[in-house]
């Protein structure tokens, strides 16, 4: 391309064109970017792609180890195949107790009819992404194992994602809402209003976290319902993680106040909303979605861990962190170390935000 | 006229950006001489800045130096090529400092907040010569006085924040000076100060220079500046040398069309009130679209057909003037 | 001749606030005591060094801030004279589009996010002209004034060099046909080619355009080329104020001659003698009794350190503050 092209195109690049090519430079963070999208397409199909009721308990089942799709049968063609469960009572124990059985191989197949669900939490359907041509998922496939209870782990592990991914999505979102207005009003206005709310920002941060999501979090009555739990748990996180946002917005409202256009924009005798909106929003906008992208994280961290701890989401309700806790104990990681996956998509998910929250902001603000 | 004590010949410094190949320096020649100055002036883009950080080898990734040689005379006069020593090398460092020092434009960013001015002329003391603490610490009481600072035993242990704009550039230059360079080389060292600042900056520089046989390459944009302290000039324009000369034959004779339209569009005191100014057609091209042949033809007033395909080479046109233009060819 | 700005013993005082509530402990006096006049279609320069209280006087004339005292009269376009001073922002916002200001900086005084055309259409768009055709029109003959192509309309600021930027700048400031602009240091920040360019535009638009000009700036040199009249401001107060040619071919201010001697001169056969001043320029929040200026005056005397000068009229035209004037004579810089 001639210079002359370029620069023509470069010139009647908007702003938000600017940054993604900027962004687009960062190949981790535009991987990143990709991942954090598989996550959350994930956890809007999660029943889908779960092949077995996460509820489901059979003791009988229990801490199966993870069953490998065989790929290839004995003549090398492409023919996906698991093994089959066959029960066998100990002779000594009476136990009755499933194991695979390589002898009798069930057809692995796409879009099987399984438990039956609501796809967007609308429409009844039981196609899933996997299942097997005869017999019922939940005695053949295994993918990743099954937990003390019998309930298969991949399945139980999909409906978690969602759980915790949105926990995080709306935590972030209602820290948004509460950083940006009085973050806003702090900047925009200074004066006594931006030191009273500097300072209970102050007083918010230096309380010690983990205390404090502790105290918040026992205070939940063990009658609330599953949905009430995860509503109050929500709340809780937001309620701290809104102060780091506010300062974004505060900084960047206090910069762009001083900013020539700004006064040019006053002195042409334009409004204060437009000057809010026309000229401060935008400015910031990019930073925000740089901010929110590593707050996530940090949300999912917090519901993860107090759940894990057992003070946030309890069973039965579903989500990384309750399903860590099953694997807490060494006696049962000595028995089922499968149970661990479950820390993978975690750490995947918090680094993929972290790059990619990095590579945003690079990518939005070059010289800051 | 004496050897010089730095000379640079057909020097090329690059800078390889994913966009292409910037020119910033191409193939530049100047000589410095003890006790004379060199002015290097040009408009952005021209280079100057590069230059410097050339000879100091100090220019940031991506560029590098691509061809060309910097021969410096020591001070115990053995002769080096600075393009052929690591950039990091013991013999560089030692020269940093020790041969030739550099004051910058921004006193500011240039002086660390966190360590008094005693301490950073100290360090740049004991760099080059271990005197040990008590006796840099006297050195770098001297070198305050020596640049007129006011009750220097004081001032010593202020931190930059704390003196004016002028006081920091003269800190800076006694930091340059600290380990008795012979050459001195100021990049834009008035540019951010206010105008009477600038003459006692200047007045300093020219009195050290007297003292101490300095050779001085000041770098600058502005010709008035140029004027009052250079003894020879060197114009550039898009990496390229346009002109060389005396500072009197440069100013009252120009050669090159660029050098001419630029003295008459410069503002001046001695106009008359409300005088409008000679203009430059056209605008500096951006670095990625350098024009073929010689890179002013698109605005030149005497362009010939020649000049748009062929790069001018530099013509002597007598008493130590020479020039980069087609028209003197001969 | 009307009389477009008279300002009247205008002040500025900047609270020094310290410890834990916030008490004050002086005043940075950024402006104290400044009066000046403005006629229709001229331009005067103020001129200074560094904290001399310039840029503050500028946006306390255009109301982006508020004076501490003093009168801010404006001739409006109906032919009254309003002062500006105590207005609230309500009051202020009608007024608005007759006096606007050009940026020193033409990398901030562009809002990156939006078009050229956007740029200057706003001030349109904010006083009324809400017809996008009539705007796009307007604007087209805007770029036209500044000499810049049409077909820049839709690009980004960051598509343009910093002497079209100003060009720009300059094009929104005149989209309201203010009767009179502020132009805080507008080419400070260019290469001297540009400069020339610039200086030139101004001029142009001020013949056709019969607009009058305060010209804020610290470079006498590009001072000599604008101005009908000369300001010249040391801490906070005006020291003289002049037709051109009379401040700077005899000066009376001993200031002034320091100021003008100072300046380099592209000619290497004018190294004359320099008036190196002595010390720093003034502070403001710590400033010296009597005179501002006498502890780097070569002419001070004891009755300076005590006494402070009023601004006087010693010729038609020309006035300094300096108990000293009539008996000094000072070296100037006569025109070539």
């Amino acid at each position: 391309m001639s210079v002359t092209t370029a620069e023509n195109r470069v010139a009647v690049a908007t702003q938000r064109q600017l940054i993604w090519w900027r962004f687009k430079k960062h190949k981790l963070a535009l991987i990143s970017g990709i991942i954090v999208i598989l996550f959350y397409v994930t956890s809007i199909f999660a029943d889908t792609i779960a092949y077995t009721e996460p509820f489901d308990t059979q003791a009988a089942r229990s801490y199966i180890p993870p069953q490998p799709i065989h790929w290839f049968d004995a003549n090398g063609h492409f023919h996906p195949t698991v093994s089959a469960l066959k029960g066998k009572r100990d002779p000594r124990t009476f136990k009755l107790s499933y194991a695979p059985d390589a002898s009798e191989p069930r057809d692995v197949t796409l879009f099987a009819h399984g438990y039956e669900y609501n796809l967007f939490g609308l429409i009844p359907t039981d196609i899933h992404l996997l299942g097997v041509t005869d017999g019922k998922p939940q005695d053949a496939l295994f993918l990743l194992g099954t937990d003390q209870l019998g309930r298969d782990v991949f399945s139980r592990l999909m409906v978690a994602t969602r759980t915790s991914l949105s926990i995080g999505l709306i935590g972030v979102i209602m820290s948004l809402v509460l950083g940006v207005l009085i973050g806003g009003l702090s900047g925009l206005y200074g004066g006594w209003v931006d030191v009273v709310i500097q300072r209970i920002i102050e007083i918010l941060r230096s309380i010690p976290t983990i205390p404090l999501w502790l105290g918040l979090a026992a205070a939940v009555p063990n009658s609330w319902s599953p949905q009430q739990v995860y509503f109050a748990i929500t709340l809780i996180i937001s309620l701290i993680g809104w102060t780091e946002l506010a300062r974004v917005v505060r900084g960047r409202f206090l910069a762009l106040r001083e900013e020539d256009f700004i006064t040019a924009a006053v002195l042409c005798g334009a409004s204060q909303m437009r000057i809010i909106f026309k000229h401060m929003v935008p400015s910031f906008l990019s930073h925000i979605i740089a901010a929110v992208s590593l707050a996530l994280p940090a949300m999912i961290i917090s519901e993860t861990t107090l759940s894990f701890l057992g003070l946030g989401l309890r069973p039965p309700a579903i989500s990384w962190g309750v399903l860590l806790q099953d694997a807490q104990n060494l006696q049962t990681l000595a028995l089922a170390p499968w149970l661990l996956v479950v820390a993978i998509p975690v750490i995947v998910v918090i680094l993929a935000f972290n790059f990619l929250g990095d590579g945003l902001r690079d990518a939005a603000d070059p010289y800051g | 006229m004496a050897d010089p004590i730095l000379s640079v010949q057909s020097l090329n410094t690059h800078f390889f950006a994913d966009e292409g190949t910037i020119r910033a320096v191409d193939g530049v020649s100047f000589d410095l001489y003890a006790g004379r100055t060199l002015g290097i002036v040009g408009e952005s883009g021209c280079g100057k800045s590069v230059t410097a950080r050339s000879i100091l080898r100090i220019v940031e990734r991506p560029g590098r130096i691509v061809s060309g040689s910097i021969i410096l005379r020591r001070s115990n006069n053995t002769i080096v090529d600075l393009t052929t020593l690591p950039t990091d090398g013991a013999q560089m460092r030692a020269i940093r400092g020790g041969e030739i020092g550099l004051v910058f434009q921004e006193p500011m960013s240039s002086l660390s907040a966190f360590h008094t001015i005693g301490n950073q002329l100290q360090e740049a003391v004991l760099l080059h010569d271990p005197i040990g603490k008590k006796a840099a610490r006297t050195k770098a009481i001297d070198l305050l006085a020596m640049v007129g600072i006011p009750r220097p035993s004081q001032r010593v242990d202020s931190y930059s924040f704390e003196l004016s704009g002028g006081l920091r550039q003269r800190v800076m230059i006694a930091m340059a000076l600290a380990a008795e360079p012979h050459i001195l080389i100021a990049d834009e060292p008035t540019t951010a100060l206010d105008v009477t600042t600038q003459a006692q900056i200047l007045d300093l520089i020219r009195r050290i220079q007297q003292e101490r046989n300095l050779a001085v390459m000041l770098i600058t944009h502005d010709m008035g500046v140029i004027a009052e302290t250079a003894d020879d000039v060197v114009v550039m324009y898009l990496g390229k040398e346009v002109e060389r000369g005396p500072v009197d034959s440069t100013f009252h004779a120009p050669k090159h069309p660029y050098t001419r339209a630029l003295l008459r569009s410069i503002p001046s005191v001695l106009a008359e009130p409300r005088a409008r100014l000679a203009t430059i057609t056209g605008s500096i091209p951006h670095p990625f679209a350098r024009p073929a042949g010689c890179p002013f033809n698109p605005r030149c007033p005497e362009r010939m057909a020649v000049c748009e395909t062929t790069v001018p080479l530099q013509y002597d046109v007598g008493h130590n003037q020479a020039t980069a233009c087609h028209l003197y060819a001969a | 001749m009307t009389r477009i700005l008279d300002v009247r013993a205008l002040r500025k005082h900047f609270p020094i606030r310290r410890g834990l509530l916030s008490r004050i402990a002086g005043h940075v006096r950024a402006v104290d005591d400044v009066s000046f006049t403005i006629e229709s279609g001229e331009t005067l320069s103020l001129v200074g060094e560094s904290g001399c209280g310039k840029t503050t006087t500028s946006r306390c004339i255009l109301r982006a801030i508020k004076p501490t005292s003093g009168e801010i009269r404006f001739r409006t376009e109906s032919g009254t004279e309003i002062d500006l001073a105590p207005l609230e922002a309500r009051q202020l916002r009608p007024l608005r589009r007759q006096m606007q200001m050009i940026f020193q900086d033409p990398f901030s005084s562009l809002n990156p996010r939006m078009t050229i055309a956007e740029i200057i259409g706003e001030p349109l768009l904010v006083n009324g002209v809400i017809d996008s055709t009539a705007r796009t029109r307007r604007v087209e003959e805007l770029l036209e004034l500044v000499q810049l192509p049409s077909a820049y309309l839709n690009r980004y600021p960051h598509a343009f060099s910093g002497g079209q930027r100003q060009r720009i700048g300059i094009a929104r400031a005149l989209a309201l046909n203010p009767s009179l602009v502020v132009a805080d240091e507008p080419v400070s920040a260019l290469d001297v080619s540009v400069q020339a360019q610039i200086v030139n535009l101004m001029l142009d638009l001020q013949d056709r355009l019969g607009i009058a000009f305060l010209f804020v700036a610290h470079d006498l040199s590009v001072v000599k080329h604008v101005s009908h009249r000369v300001a010249v401001m040391y801490a906070g107060r005006i020291v003289e104020i002049a037709p051109t040619r009379a401040l700077f071919e005899t000066p009376r201010h001993p200031y002034t001659e320091a100021l003008l001697s100072a300046v380099p001169v592209p000619d290497p056969r004018r190294r004359s003698q320099r008036i190196v001043l002595e010390g720093d320029v003034a502070d403001p929040s710590d400033l010296p009794q009597g005179c501002h200026f006498h502890p780097r005056c070569r002419y001070a005397t004891e009755a300076c350190k005590t006494e402070t000068p009023p601004l006087t009229e010693i010729t038609p035209g020309h006035s300094v503050r300096c108990i000293r004037a009539t008996e000094l004579t000072l070296t100037g810089v006569p025109a070539q």
